[in-house]
């Protein structure tokens, strides 16, 4: 009824139209929600809860080989990037399709982050770096399905990334520079009495960087992952009122789409800056 | 409520919980492993072939278009000279052809002068003889009239002819 209206009464009903599919929507999930919740009228919100890591087939031990519901989501990473860069380019078209030219647009757009920060030196290393950005890309996103796990809003995992950076870019500093390498922390273009104070200073943002690198991570997807639970809990809690934060759910679950891009797009383009410093450690 | 309160009491935040670090790094670690051998292994080099291939075909394109570009320049270069060739050919017939007009019209006019001197020539003689004529008429008549004139004034004088004309064409020349 309301695309019927829209064709004889121009944008105005439009809006309208639209603003009433949003509203009916989210009463129907409201509505929903209320069949469900056993908490209903109380303020029952665990927004860590979904973080827990949990055996696959039942038990309450996770050894080291355990299959958990992390090894569910890592697989479901692994075959949505196979799906994308493998299956997606199955064609081989000069002219690509869909799925390829997404698959051509990621390869480019990291490819293109490398060699501009890192510069050309650095694209023997791409593979990596764009293993890296594919891996937090796709966890990320598939963190955003509802119930899903998100494997990079665990510290286990972004310090790994991180810690792998690090120390395979210090290592690469200085095999490629030998000990020259340690004139990244000494800044030539200081005067010479503030050297030594700026090369500890240098040394000390220089080890924390692997900290920044991965909790900025694991932080940013937990932070958003959280708050859309504290919404959808109050929205467990309020009843027919719940309409509000249903919203409130929408909006923080746009933001985190973004978050999601951007912080794959943030670990990535840090990789590539520290691996410039490691190829490049002159000032 | 109360369950709640037991895991958020025994739980926290499930990020800082060691036990589970073991299992994560492991299963990361393979998962990485997996990734990179998919990309390094398939995906990079094919999108590495489709796009080089690409870039060739484009700079095949962008070649043959150059050449034809080129050889439309040349076509228009040659029809260009074809063009000037032709209206200077033109131009030479036209001067030949109005050189050759030129000398047959200066033939004829050459011919004409002389046919209108010639005939100018005939007329002029024509006209001295008529001329000649009328004098030698003229003598003999006034000649006649002075003999006739003298036998009136005198008759029976006998005047010599010869004296008489001699006398008249004197005073006919005076």
């Amino acid at each position: 009824m309301a695309s019927e209206s829209t064709n004889t009464t121009g944008t105005q009903s439009k809006g309208n139209g639209r603003v009433i599919a949003y509203v009916l929507i989210a009463l129907a999930a409201v509505l929903f929600g209320l069949a469900y919740a056993d908490g209903y009228g109380k303020l029952a919100i665990a927004p860590m809860d979904q973080f827990k890591v949990k055996p696959l087939f039942g038990g309450d031990t996770i050894a080291w080989y355990t299959p958990t519901n992390v090894t569910f989501w890592l697989g479901m990473s692994i075959l949505s990037i196979f799906a994308l860069m493998v299956m997606g380019t199955r064609g081989r078209a000069v002219i690509p399709s869909r799925g390829q030219s997404m698959a051509e647009l990621a390869y480019g757009f990291v490819r293109k982050m490398v060699e501009d920060v890192a510069g050309k030196d650095a694209l023997p290393y791409f593979p990596f770096i764009f293993t890296a950005f594919l891996f937090i890309l796709s966890a990320n996103f598939l963190g955003l399905i509802p119930s899903s796990f998100t494997t990079t809003s665990h510290f286990a995992v972004t310090v790994v990334l991180a810690l792998t950076v690090f120390i395979s870019v210090t290592v690469l500093g200085f095999v490629k520079n030998g000990t020259a390498f340690l004139s990244l922390f000494w800044v030539s273009s200081a005067p010479l009495v503030l050297r030594p104070v700026l090369a500890v200073i240098e040394l000390i943002s220089y080890f924390v960087r692997p900290v920044s690198h991965s909790v900025r991570l694991a932080g940013a997807m937990m932070a958003g992952h959280a708050v859309l639970k504290v919404f959808a809990g109050f929205a467990g809690a309020m009843g027919l009122g719940g309409i509000v934060p249903v919203f409130g759910v929408v909006a923080i679950y746009g933001l985190e789409v973004l978050v999601s891009a951007i912080q794959a797009y943030v670990f990535t383009i840090l990789t590539c800056v520290y691996l410039k410093d490691a190829l490049h450690p002159h000032h | 409520m109360a369950d709640t309160a037991t895991q958020g009491a025994s739980g926290g935040m499930p990020q800082l919980d060691p036990s589970s670090f073991p299992n994560q790094i492991f299963w990361l670690v393979i998962a990485l492993v997996a990734i990179y051998f998919i990309l390094s292994r398939i995906a990079l080099p094919r999108i590495a072939a489709v796009l080089a291939e690409r870039q060739g075909a484009l700079t095949n394109d962008l070649a043959a278009a150059e050449e034809l570009k080129q050889r439309a320049v040349e076509a228009e270069a040659a029809y260009n000279k074809a063009l000037a060739d032709a209206r200077s050919e033109a131009a030479k017939i036209a001067d030949e052809t109005r050189a050759a007009i030129q000398a047959d019209l200066d033939k004829a006019i050459a011919r004409a002068d002389d046919e209108i001197s010639a005939k100018a020539a005939e007329s002029e003689a024509r006209i001295a003889e008529i001329r000649a004529g009328a004098v030698r008429s003229i003598e003999e008549v006034a000649a006649d009239v002075a003999g006739d004139i003298v036998a009136a004034v005198a008759p029976g004088q006998k005047v010599d002819a010869k004296v008489l004309s001699a006398a008249v064409a004197a005073r006919v020349k005076g």
